[in-house]
């Protein structure tokens, strides 16, 4: 214990020395078809640092880039190198639940702080809920309830539901049959990664339900959305997604099979407040692309850890005085007000979306009105931490 | 459970299937005529699939995108045979799934390095749609495409097997190496071409494929496995047997994805249902194989007496 | 053997030295890298001594990694426990996959071999209670009278079974039953000729290189403190080939060097850029692998003896 004890000191007299910039390491998902999701991640990350001239908080920012490949077990090796060899100050980037619950405990145990932009498990939320976890995106149910809300409005009587077998997918699910107060035609669960859905658009068609969820993100949405289209499927049977379900990296390679498709989320592109309007333009302007929620929830990450750091006057080596500083910061989130739960997750808006085409004639998710105001999460009376 | 579903999962395993024979069958040739067994089989059908997506972006057209793809990948093919491969017929079989195995890798690293981990190819407008094959049953036009794809190529590679000279000058090889040699064929020239051709076929299904999945770096390793066990219950060295045995698991693979989790869905929970589906599935192709061994350890149709 | 003592006493001091340098990331890396190299050491006894192509063996190491972390998982929290535990259903698992393997012959059996490590992979996939695809979390390392979270005191249990496999390895391959293992990699008909039961000595020989894997799958589990279905998946199975090849199929040493050699260019590689080469090639640290088929595809054609054949030849050379 003592040697132990020794080691860790050693390791905070070295640190106290190093806080003359931010050091951040981002791991996402840079290959395979799930590519976009991470790009967009670390190109907003990136250009909220860029459009702060380099800096977080005022000090300047170093943002490590590494590509988890869609494994758990390369993420966790690159959260092992960032925080044991690069001492990064947060950690950051993870798309995937399975790919974060395998790599941010290796933040959690070494006391770096993990800001979530995408990935938020409800053990997270509940039970395992943890000092280091800052969710800047929303809790996995959370898009889910709010669908199984709208479904409920929209009177669909017989719903059939479709999410890949790991965490998330089975939050998804059951965030929708929280607030859906219809009949469950079947619930089926495809394997992670999955690319050919033939068997399971073939069962869709006989159990001739009202209306279709799935919970697909990536590459597996674009693949799902193209064969059911295909399969004829389209004209008879509405499909329900989360908001990210028909976001710009499926409506890219998908493209207008996607108008009129109907999503939940908690941000949009046309949100009227003035940091989202900045961030839209700019995302454009130097990517060329429109944003998805997940290009909105890396740049949030950023301005997070941007406020914190302001906050803390640039002491960042006080991991306590970081963490406390997050839980209250106020920041101009690109969706507007910002709140942490209990929990360290967001409480928030939920808004129902349609596809619909702007101006010049490009797809993108449209505000129709909104499903929950200032919702948190179904998890939260389960977390110890005040 | 009504027939249309069954029809439907019926076409579906078929698609599947086929595109499994293609690879299954250059394989069996290679194995069976070269006594080689090459784990870089699945890479050529990654390459094929790349090139397609070249080739579809440079001529803006599907069908020359493919077309052209065929014979690059052939050409390459051969390259590696003339080059690397023709040093391992001679090797024990240790060597041989040493050093491509060691290729898988490199193939890889080097797609990566020109075109990046993946690369797209979308499906021709023309077939993003139904097709009526009855009333009732509309099935995915170009999932058809793929199902007349193979068959044409099955019939044709039986045809130039059967009928022509060098398809009798690859039989007596695959079922006689040594008497064939013997008998003065020319068989550097013979083991070139049989490669060729077997990357050829790995060409049209990762092209025929790659609308549907995803072209991208590791997409042969996840169906090289599932092409070995085809060749290995078929028969090794008989495309007849790579047939039967590609559509014996095609038709598997779909019963345990379609009808499995319905069946496990009255006695567990969904998520464990649906998980339970393609593990039975996955291993009652395995199971199917030791079946197949026990009875016939040869293989289904061995090509060797 | 005298290089080996100075070698050992670089070992023995090495995490000390590391710990007055506060940089314990390279105690743990070189515990892992013993880890790789039990696996290894196990895979050369069926693969190099006994000349069989198995590419399950990740499938042992996978199940020792599995019966290590469901234990702790479930509150068995002492490793005098958990290891052997899974030594023990690695190895009844190899005799299981062994018994029907090996009733078949060249690429029959690296097909069936294969087709198991899968077979376990898609059922470990599927228990969606311990993980699934996420894999299993532990929240702390398994503890033997003392605590294994210590880098230091885990390096040194690691470093202790290390040489205690090598020197079984060493024994067995001494003693009668690894002379006639040998005699039937060399030439089975013969072997069958003169009387030894094949099949037996085979699955005796499979089953303790099962057990080895174990040992090594519940070291690995335990020290990242996860597991997850990859350790399972065939081309595991390829990487721990590697290691043998590179460093010596059927050399005492050659799973350790394979090991050692392969993971320490894979760290340099990705974590020190080299100037002139990223100039060349920004990403090439991305592409480590090219060099690892490169080097591999050049052993099996010009150096099928590994590193330790190279030494060898030049120790014999000399004169």
């Amino acid at each position: 214990m003592k040697i132990k004890l020794l080691a860790v000191a050693l390791c905070f007299a070295a640190n106290a020395h190093a806080a003359d910039r931010v050091k951040v390491g981002l791991i996402t998902t840079l290959s395979g078809p799930n590519a976009a999701i991470g790009s967009d991640i670390r190109d907003a990350f990136q250009l909220a640092v860029k459009l702060n001239g380099g800096k977080l908080g005022g000090l300047p920012a170093e943002v490590i880039v590494g590509d988890d490949q869609f494994k758990p077990d390369v993420g966790r090796q690159l959260a092992e190198k960032n925080v044991k060899v690069d001492r990064v100050n947060f950690l950051t980037g993870i798309v995937f639940s399975n790919i974060m619950l395998a790599s941010a405990p290796i933040a959690f145990e070494n006391k770096t702080i993990y800001v979530s932009p995408n990935a938020a498990p409800s053990p997270m939320a509940g039970k395992d809920c943890n000092p280091y976890l800052f969710v800047a995106s929303w809790p996995n149910d959370a898009y889910h309830e709010a669908a199984g809300q709208h479904a409920t409005n929209r009177g669909y009587k017989n719903t059939y539901l479709i999410a890949p077998n790991y965490q998330a997918g089975k939050d998804s699910l059951a965030g929708f049959k929280r607030y859906y107060k219809g009949n469950i035609a079947a619930e089926v669960y495809t394997q992670l990664g999955q690319l050919d859905y033939a068997a399971e658009l073939a069962q869709v068609r006989a159990a001739k339900p009202d209306a279709l969820y799935i919970f697909l993100p990536g590459g597996m949405g674009v693949n799902f959305i193209k064969q059911f289209v295909a399969a004829g499927l389209s004209k008879d049977i509405p499909l329900l997604v989360p908001g990210f379900g028909d976001d710009q990296d499926i409506i890219r390679p998908v493209g207008d099979a996607t108008l009129g498709l109907f999503d939940t989320a908690h941000w949009a592109i046309d949100l009227d407040n003035a940091a989202n309007r900045k961030f839209v333009a700019a995302f454009e302007k130097e990517y060329k692309r429109l944003p998805t929620v997940y290009a909105s929830q890396g740049y949030d990450s950023a301005l997070l850890i941007d406020a914190a750091v302001r906050d803390t006057k640039g002491k960042i080596e006080d991991v306590e005085a970081v963490r406390k500083a997050m839980k209250a910061t106020k920041f101009e989130s690109v969706r507007g007000a910002f709140k942490f739960n209990r929990n360290q997750m967001p409480i928030q808006n939920y808004y129902l979306r349609v596809v619909s085409k702007d101006s010049q004639g490009r797809l993108y998710n449209k505000v129709l009105g909104t499903v929950f105001k200032d919702h948190g999460d179904a998890y939260v009376q389960d977390c110890k931490m005040k | 459970m009504s027939w249309i579903l069954i029809a439907e999962q019926s076409l579906n395993g078929l698609q599947f299937g086929l595109m499994l024979f293609l690879l299954a069958a250059g394989l069996t040739l290679v194995f069976g005529i070269m006594d080689m067994i090459n784990l870089a089989h699945g890479s050529l059908y990654m390459l094929g699939a790349f090139l397609a997506s070249t080739f579809v972006q440079l001529t803006g057209s599907f069908t020359a995108g493919v077309l052209l793809a065929i014979p690059a990948t052939a050409v390459l093919g051969m390259a590696l045979e003339v080059t690397l491969l023709r040093t391992l017929y001679q090797r024990d079989h240790m060597a041989q799934v040493l050093a491509t195995f060691a290729l898988i890798l490199i193939i890889n690293e080097l797609t990566r390095l020109v075109w990046g981990s993946d690369a797209s190819l979308p499906m021709p407008g023309a077939l993003s749609g139904p097709v009526e094959l009855m009333p009732g049953l509309p099935y995915p036009a170009y999932r058809l495409l793929i199902i007349v794809v193979g068959l044409a190529v099955a019939l044709l590679l039986f045809f130039l097997v059967t009928k022509t000279k060098v398809g009798m000058l690859v039989r007596a090889g695959a079922s006689n190496r040594e008497m064939a040699l013997a008998m003065g064929v020319n068989i550097r020239l013979l083991f070139t071409l049989v490669f060729g051709a077997g990357a050829a076929l790995c060409a049209v299904a990762g092209a025929m494929l790659a609308p549907l999945l995803a072209v991208q770096v590791g997409m042969g390793e996840n169906i090289l496995i599932l092409a070995f066990v085809v060749i290995v219950i078929g028969g090794i060295g008989s495309i007849r047997g790579a047939l039967v045995g590609a559509l014996l698991v095609g038709i598997v693979d779909t019963i345990g994805r379609a009808f499995l989790p319905i069946l496990f869905g009255l006695f567990f929970q969904p998520r464990v249902a649906s998980a339970a589906g393609p593990a039975i599935a996955s291993v009652s192709i395995y199971l199917l194989m030791a079946v197949v061994l026990y009875f016939r350890p040869q293989g289904l149709f061995p090509a060797r007496g | 053997m005298k290089t080996k003592i100075p070698v050992f006493v670089l070992l023995v001091l090495f995490p000390l030295a590391m710990l007055w340098a506060d940089q314990l990331f390279y105690v743990s890396f070189a515990s892992r890298v013993m880890i790789y190299a039990i696996a290894a050491t196990s895979l050369n006894l069926v693969l190099g001594y006994g000349g069989m192509i198995s590419f399950g063996h990740a499938a042992f190491v996978g199940t020792g990694a599995y019966v290590g972390s469901i234990l702790v998982a479930e509150g068995v929290t002492s490793a005098f426990i958990g290891w052997p535990a899974a030594i023990a259903v690695s190895a009844l698992a190899a005799w299981i996959i062994g018994a029907i393997s090996l009733r078949t012959r060249g690429v029959y059996f690296i097909m069936i071999t294969l087709a198991f490590a899968q077979m376990m992979f898609y059922l470990v996939n599927s228990m969606k209670a311990y993980g699934g695809d996420e894999g299993l979390s532990l929240r702390q390392r398994p503890s033997l009278l003392f605590d294994l979270g210590n880098e230091v005191a885990f390096y040194y249990v690691v470093l202790f079974l290390l040489l205690l496999s090598i020197f079984l390895l060493y024994r067995l391959m001494r003693s009668r039953f690894g002379r006639v293992v040998v005699a039937i990699r060399e030439n089975e008909a013969r072997a069958e000729a003169v009387g030894f039961p094949v099949y037996r000595y085979k699955l005796v020989c499979f089953v303790i290189a099962g057990a080895g894997a174990g040992l090594a799958g519940a070291l690995l589990a335990s020290h990242g403190k996860y597991v997850n279905p990859n350790v399972l998946h065939w081309v595991q199975s390829g990487t721990l080939m590697i290691m043998v090849i590179l460093g010596g199929v059927g050399h005492l040493w050659g799973g350790v060097l394979g090991a050692a050699v392969l993971l320490g260019l894979e760290h340099l590689i990705s974590d020190y850029p080299i100037g002139w080469l990223a100039s060349l090639a920004p990403n090439y640290q991305q592409h480590a692998n090219l060099g690892v088929g490169l080097v591999m595809l050049a052993i099996v054609l010009f150096a099928p003896q590994g590193i330790a054949g190279l030494m060898e030849r030049r120790k014999n050379a000399s004169p």
